[in-house]
């Protein structure tokens, strides 16, 4: 029976554990208290504390302790985790659980490389991370088969003959969460102006994917946008947040593409930099830190990403502040709202939405039980 | 706390494994040891030892079957819910297997008219009180740790919380249990049923921290709720002044709902956090609820606020409106977290004192601090005299966890020796084991004792928890090394 939380039993030689450059107060700051496991979907739907927020900071600390190796069983633990950060919203310590298991994983994923055994770096990784999602245009095009698919209704056959199954099974998942794809219509311009009196000049972020599957929403969040009296800018250079690299891991790629936004929209002179997608939101807020963590010396980049997050707003958060003018139109419906975890739990944005959504005429917003926890989906 | 006596992992015969799986199939256990490292502990993470096998049954008959076997091989085991516990009542003391119930997780039957509901045990606390929000009825015992612990981990310590003082512990909300005993029959104690004859089977196993078997269902009350509520926060210049005005409260023939009280420390902690407007300069506040119908709520309040005021309170303030209210309770709820944001680590101790003894434990309390020259912040069920010292440190720092301990124990034997007790709701288990026999006679114990051995005979299920036992395990010399990185309130 040990006795000491901090017996630290490193291995004699060899590199230092995974995990190791993560600062050690922030594991310290979880007392272990297990308030967190009920929020957490992966705990909830295997009642396993391996997939608790608890157990994972556990076994990263573990391993950063040198008491028990990485083993492909504690990573697939680690990897089940959705990354929805429900466990922030309920840890009463203020554990940063985000900023334990990502900087976790692209450790993780340095330790891979350098042993030569690059684990994300099969093609499928690499093809998604660098050939693909940072170019929206390419990302259009990569879904155009699935969207005549769906068109045709040829995916529910597919899947009713059992044929996606053939897929491999990150495909397979990637085609079940895709949303119906409708069409997005034109690309949006550089420019749309306000409508009414000038209130404030805005840019749009659209993103990679979302400008992809979502584009009828940016269009959407343009008109409310420039009829609530903003100009709106949506620069062309602008890439993708970078998340879905920095979440599997590929940390500089994902710096890469902070410098490219912070530059891009800095040129732009905006009030603010709107964003509609929760995780986007959640990965541009967060460059400031991410600058911090992998270039723990260069205060300059530092700054520069900081003040760009500074002027990140998700677009609920920002009409809020706002203070919109009340739609006038009607939706005589009932509806209920599912909260978005990296809205609700990583950017601690609650009642924006629900407080915009009372005010169209007509629109009925019923509660909903467990409405803050995961759909599955991770995130967005 | 650690045992002297550091068990041997126990081998586990491949052919009890073996059978495991034929129970519960291979997803329903966990056996390598890279997946065990988490079950080492609960929320008391000062003694460690990882079970050897974890199982997560979903049916009585399957936890049935796994404790059979393990009388059959002679292997110990001992049940966990969500793991929350305080007292380390979830350490597989000699390893042997863990009967994790988290997977038993369904609301079995809501029975409004007979105001009862029947819930496996890994059924989340909070979540029963969700299922039932709109039908006018609730679970009344709210733990701190509702969010998380399970009702059968809440059965099984005879959990309390904020509303206990009127609405009491567990044990006056469970009106039975489906119980597998520590050799495999399943019995059923207790019904829906008030006053079922023959003994308060019930009564006596609320509390029994996992030593009478293992808990597959629990028939609990409902309660109805309120129709109305005033919360209010009277404002002190002195802690004294506080503890008076909640003997003068209950003295006066009131019973609040809840009376809760948070100090200076925890004021400050509370303010930086959260900016929620405590005065800074105040030295207690107490949280004040009253329930119940409408026309007497406003009755009790209104006697409140004048105890208050004539206790020398600088301010009473009261919540209007329901969102008032939830700020409060927010911010006695949040008070925890913001204590970790005073110190990188802290340890709260669970003693209890007659309500009249307030003022005197909380004197020594400051006394100890000054003497040892730790920092200690209050927040605590002041109704029912259950305090939570939350003693401030750094665990990198040996000498001063050595202080911290000697002040726990200081604190401890003073509410013995004021005729109180060294656990208001989180258990013996295996943290308070030594101090069991401070607190009973040795006839008391032995009594105890049997009654134990009347369910437990093999000391298999459990073993090592709530009453010391003489000789065999090592219990008795623990020496305690550092003190619980754990709070609660
Ligand atoms: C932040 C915090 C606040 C807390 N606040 C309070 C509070 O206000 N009031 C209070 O009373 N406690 C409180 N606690 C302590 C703890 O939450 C309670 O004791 C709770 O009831 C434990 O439930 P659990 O499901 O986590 O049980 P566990 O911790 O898993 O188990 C506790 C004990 O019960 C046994 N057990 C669990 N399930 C079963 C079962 N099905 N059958 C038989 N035995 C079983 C275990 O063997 C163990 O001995 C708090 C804890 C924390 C961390
Ligand atoms: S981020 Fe979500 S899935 Fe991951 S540990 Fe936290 S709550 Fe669980
Ligand atoms: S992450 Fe927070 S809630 Fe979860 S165990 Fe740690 S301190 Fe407790």
């Amino acid at each position: 029976m040990t006795s000491n939380t901090t017996d630290v039993t490193h291995p004699a030689a060899g590199p230092p554990p995974v995990g190791s450059e993560i600062d050690y107060e922030k594991f310290l700051s979880c007392v272990h208290c297990g308030l967190c496991t009920a929020a957490c979907p992966t705990y909830l739907e295997t009642g396993d504390e391996n997939n608790s927020p608890r157990g994972r900071i556990y076994l990263m600390r573990s391993v950063v302790d040198g008491r028990q190796q990485l083993s492909p069983k504690v990573a697939s633990h680690l990897d089940l985790c959705l990354d929805c950060r429900a466990c922030e919203t309920a840890c009463p310590s203020g554990v940063q659980y985000g900023r334990l298991i990502e900087p976790f994983r692209a450790s993780q994923r340095q330790a891979a490389a350098k042993a030569g055994k690059p684990a994300n770096t099969d093609w499928f990784h690499r093809f998604i991370l660098y050939g693909l999602f940072p170019f929206a245009s390419r990302m259009r095009w990569a879904l155009a088969p699935m969207k005549l698919l769906q068109q045709l209704g040829l995916d529910r056959l597919l899947d009713s003959l059992g044929l996606t199954r053939l897929l491999p099974e990150r495909l397979q998942r990637m085609q079940r969460l895709l949303p119906r794809l409708v069409p997005g219509g034109p690309a949006l311009p550089e420019f749309l102006p306000a409508i009414g009196p000038k209130r404030a000049r805005v840019a749009l972020f659209t993103g990679c994917v979302a400008d992809a599957v979502f584009r009828h929403t940016h269009w959407a969040s343009a008109r409310v946008l420039q009829h609530n009296g903003c100009d709106v800018i949506i620069p062309r250079e602008q890439a993708c947040c970078g998340a879905i690299h920095y979440h599997s891991g590929a940390d500089r790629p994902a710096l890469d593409l902070a410098r490219t936004n912070a530059s891009v929209f800095d040129a732009a002179e905006v009030d603010a930099v709107i964003v509609n997608v929760a995780g986007c939101g959640a990965m541009l807020k967060d460059y400031g830190h991410i600058a911090h963590e992998l270039e723990p010396q260069n205060r300059h980049l530092h700054e520069r990403l900081n003040r760009f997050a500074g002027k990140m707003k998700d677009i609920s958060e920002f009409l809020g502040q706002l203070g919109i003018i009340p739609p006038t139109g009607k939706i005589p419906l009932r509806a209920v709202y599912q909260d978005a975890c990296h809205l609700n739990h990583a950017q601690k944005i609650r009642e924006q939405p629900r407080d915009l959504l009372a005010q169209i005429p007509g629109l009925e917003v019923i509660p909903i039980a467990e409405a803050d926890i995961c759909c599955g989906a991770a995130g967005s | 706390m650690t045992t002297a006596t550091a068990s041997l992992p126990l081998q586990m015969p491949a052919p009890f494994l073996d059978g495991l799986r034929l129970i519960l199939g291979e997803a329903g256990l966990l056996a390598d040891p890279d997946e065990l490292l988490v079950y080492e502990c609960d929320g008391f993470t000062i003694a460690k030892n990882a079970p050897d096998v974890v199982v997560f049954p979903t049916t009585t008959e399957q936890v049935a079957a796994i404790v059979k076997l393990c009388n059959q091989y002679q292997i110990p085991f001992v049940p966990r819910g969500a793991g929350t516990s305080l007292a380390g009542g979830c350490l597989p003391v000699g390893g042997g297997v863990m009967i994790t119930l988290t997977r038993m997780r369904k609301i079995v039957e809501v029975n409004l008219r007979d105001r009862y509901a029947i819930v496996e045990p890994g059924v989340v606390n909070v979540h029963l009180t969700n299922h039932l929000k709109g039908t006018g009825y609730h679970y009344a015992p709210d733990p701190s740790s509702q969010g998380a612990c399970t009702i059968g981990g809440n059965f099984a310590t005879n959990s309390g919380g904020p509303h206990t003082l009127k609405y009491g512990v567990t044990v006056n909300h469970v009106l039975g249990a489906e119980m597998v005993m520590p050799d495999g029959a399943i019995v059923e104690i207790g019904g829906p049923v008030e006053d079922s004859p023959g003994y308060d089977l019930t009564g006596l196993f609320v509390g029994h921290e996992g030593t009478f078997g293992i808990c597959t269902k629990v028939i609990v009350r409902l309660t109805r709720d309120p129709a109305a509520y005033r919360t209010m926060l009277g404002v002190f210049n002195s802690v004294q002044d506080a503890t008076q005005t909640i003997s003068n409260i209950i003295g006066a023939g009131i019973v609040p709902a809840a009376l809760e009280l948070m100090d200076q420390g925890i004021i400050e902690a509370l303010e930086a956090a959260f900016h929620f407007g405590f005065p800074l300069d105040a030295a207690a506040v107490l949280l004040i609820e009253v329930d119940g119908l409408e026309v007497a709520v406003d009755e009790e309040a209104r006697k409140i606020i004048d105890i208050c005021r004539e206790t020398g309170a600088r301010e009473v303030r009261s919540a209007n409106t329901a969102k008032e209210r939830l700020l409060l309770w927010k911010c006695r709820k949040q008070a925890f977290g913001a204590i970790g944001r005073l110190s990188p680590s802290y340890c709260t101790q669970d003693g209890v004192v007659p309500r009249t003894k307030l003022p005197e434990i909380l004197d020594f309390i400051t006394a100890v601090g000054e003497r040892h020259g730790l920092r200690i912040v209050n927040v605590f069920h002041a109704g029912d005299g259950n305090i939570h010292p939350i003693l401030l440190f750094d665990e990198r720092n040996a000498e001063q966890v050595k202080r911290v301990l000697i002040a726990s124990d200081e604190i401890l034997n003073k509410c013995i020796d004021l005729g109180g007790s060294v656990t208001g709701e989180h258990g013996i288990g295996v943290e308070k084991i030594n101090f069991m026999s401070k607190l009973f006679a040795p006839h008391d114990l032995a009594v105890m004792a049997k009654v134990r051995a009347a369910f437990n005979t093999g000391q298999l299920c459990s073993p090592q928890k709530m009453l010391p036992t003489a000789g065999a395990c090592g219990m008795e010399h623990i020496e305690r090394k550092a003190p619980g990185r754990h709070a609660a309130m």
